[in-house]
């Protein structure tokens, strides 16, 4: 039996042969809110237990980085629209069914958070800093005081964030390889393993370095999990998800999804980072360096090769 | 009132008139259509099928691009059309990547574009330009909650297909095979 498909008038851009709607920026922009996600999650929890003192980084440095990632991602979702003079039309009306509605009203609220906490540890950050008014002083002295309430704000938005990076995807039923539970919890792990990553770029102290990078550890080993479970549930899925699952099962993605991604961007660099906890002297910034390619290659293998996948009719 | 498309596979041989309308009528961008026409063959010589579909928006009841439409720019009205407010419509893509039957596109002007079963015809009492077309007339147009019209007729006696049904959409465009 042999099946053949014309479709006559139609090669629309984008859409013919197949999808082509989100590109690289997309991936970009998961990648950048699934790491920021991490950092605050991450920097909630160190003051909410009031361990400050000992992840300096992970409340100071790593934080700057966060409202420059969210930044940086929300001009980048921002630059694939293709009606950027209605962008506005996100903040006039919260859909709950849609996670980008949603999700954009989260972005909206953390991104100020996280101002507001860099706002908060400046002059700790830059001690020959002066705000000259005493206005901004008053401010800050206001968000210094206000640091646990704004760790308590930002540690269940920072998860919604993380997750909705993946529930984003899994939302399209009409797209088989997005379409799974396990994609929202998949990218809120890997956030957080992105997150620790960059703290432990920038973390100077030997306590907080082998904190993070312990939990670290954890992390890639439970996304290793999460991974296999999600191909488990395609293996045992519909012929719509077998298809899926042969893009990176033999399929053009499978260098970019387990050589870049599953070996270079979680089992190697969890290797590194065990062999350095086991006492082997190994510059933390190469399993950091990995871990961060991996999680951007993951997030635009599922970007691009989601959109391949279709409903068969 | 529910409207819906009934289109007889049997009858129709693939002239693409209903796209060439739907662009005249609709001013559809060139390079672009809001339906498109399907052959499907299957078998192998000397038993082989072909069947001719002319596809478009299925004005699904559970429409998964009015799900995750971030502004409600795609939204159902009266009869269950699906339609975009350009004005409302950010251009994220949400709603392409949404559709199993891939019947979106971003308009050159940015805005998402797609079928309307030709809303503003309806308003007058008129038949969608593809079906007013059909010169096989394999396509016909109605209310599904009117039990004596043409379309609840055909879907009593005949039988009948909607595409992807599978991915709970709901579509209201059926196909007589």
């Amino acid at each position: 039996m042999k099946e053949e498909i014309f479709i006559s008038g139609r090669n629309i851009p984008n859409i013919d042969p197949s999808l082509e709607v989100w590109h690289f920026p997309i991936s970009l922009y998961l990648f950048l809110g699934g790491l920021a996600a991490g950092i605050m999650v991450f920097a909630a929890l160190v003051t909410i237990l009031k361990k400050e003192k000992q992840f300096q980084a992970t409340v100071k440095q790593a934080m700057l980085v966060v409202p420059i990632a969210l930044s940086v991602g929300l001009a980048a979702l921002f630059y694939d629209l293709t009606h950027k003079l209605y962008v506005w039309r996100l903040y006039t009306t919260i859909r709950i069914e849609s996670p980008m509605s949603w999700g954009a009203w989260v972005l909206l609220i953390i991104t100020f958070i996280s101002i507001f906490w860099v706002f908060s540890y400046f002059t700790e950050m830059f001690p020959k800093w002066d705000w000259k008014y005493d206005f901004i002083k008053k401010w800050e002295a206001f968000f210094i005081k206000n640091r646990k309430p704004m760790a308590l704000a930002m540690l269940p938005l920072a998860i919604i964030l993380g997750v909705y990076t993946g529930i984003l995807l899994s939302a399209f039923n009409a797209r088989p390889l997005w379409n799974n539970a396990i994609l929202g919890p998949l990218f809120l792990v890997s956030g957080l393993s992105t997150g620790a990553a960059v703290i432990l770029l920038l973390s100077k102290h030997h306590y907080e370095q082998s904190m993070i990078s312990k939990i670290d550890l954890f992390l890639i080993i439970l996304e290793i999990f999460l991974i296999i479970h999600m191909l488990m549930g395609m293996y045992a899925g519909s012929e719509v998800q077998l298809e899926a699952l042969n893009l990176i099962f033999g399929g053009p993605y499978t260098v970019m999804f387990f050589v870049f991604v599953v070996i270079l961007g979680l089992i190697f660099p969890a290797l590194l980072e065990g062999v350095e906890l086991m006492g082997y002297k190994i510059p933390i910034a190469i399993p950091a360096i990995l871990i961060l390619m991996g999680g951007l290659v993951f997030r635009m293998v599922m970007v691009e090769a989601g959109q391949i996948t279709r409903y068969l009719y | 009132m529910r409207y819906a498309m009934v289109i007889d596979t049997l009858k129709c041989v693939g002239c693409s008139d209903c796209v060439v309308a739907c662009q005249t009528e609709n001013n559809v961008p060139e390079g672009y259509c809001r339906d498109w026409v399907t052959e499907t063959v299957t078998g192998a010589y000397p038993t082989v099928e072909l069947e001719l579909k002319s596809e478009r928006c299925n004005h699904c009841d559970n429409a998964p691009c009015v799900r995750t439409c971030p502004t409600g720019a795609s939204h159902i009205v009266e009869g269950g059309v699906v339609l975009v407010t350009p004005d409302e419509c950010i251009g994220c893509g949400a709603c392409i990547e949404s559709c199993p039957y891939d019947a979106r596109f971003q308009h050159p002007e940015g805005y998402v574009d797609k079928c309307t079963f030709c809303h503003h015809r309806l308003e007058k009492g008129q038949l969608p330009a593809c079906v007013s077309v059909c010169p096989t007339k394999c396509m016909y147009f109605g209310d599904l909650d009117d039990p004596k019209s043409e379309v609840s007729q055909l879907l009593k006696t005949r039988t009948q297909k909607v595409l992807a049904p599978e991915s709970g959409t709901k579509p209201n465009v059926y196909y007589l095979t």
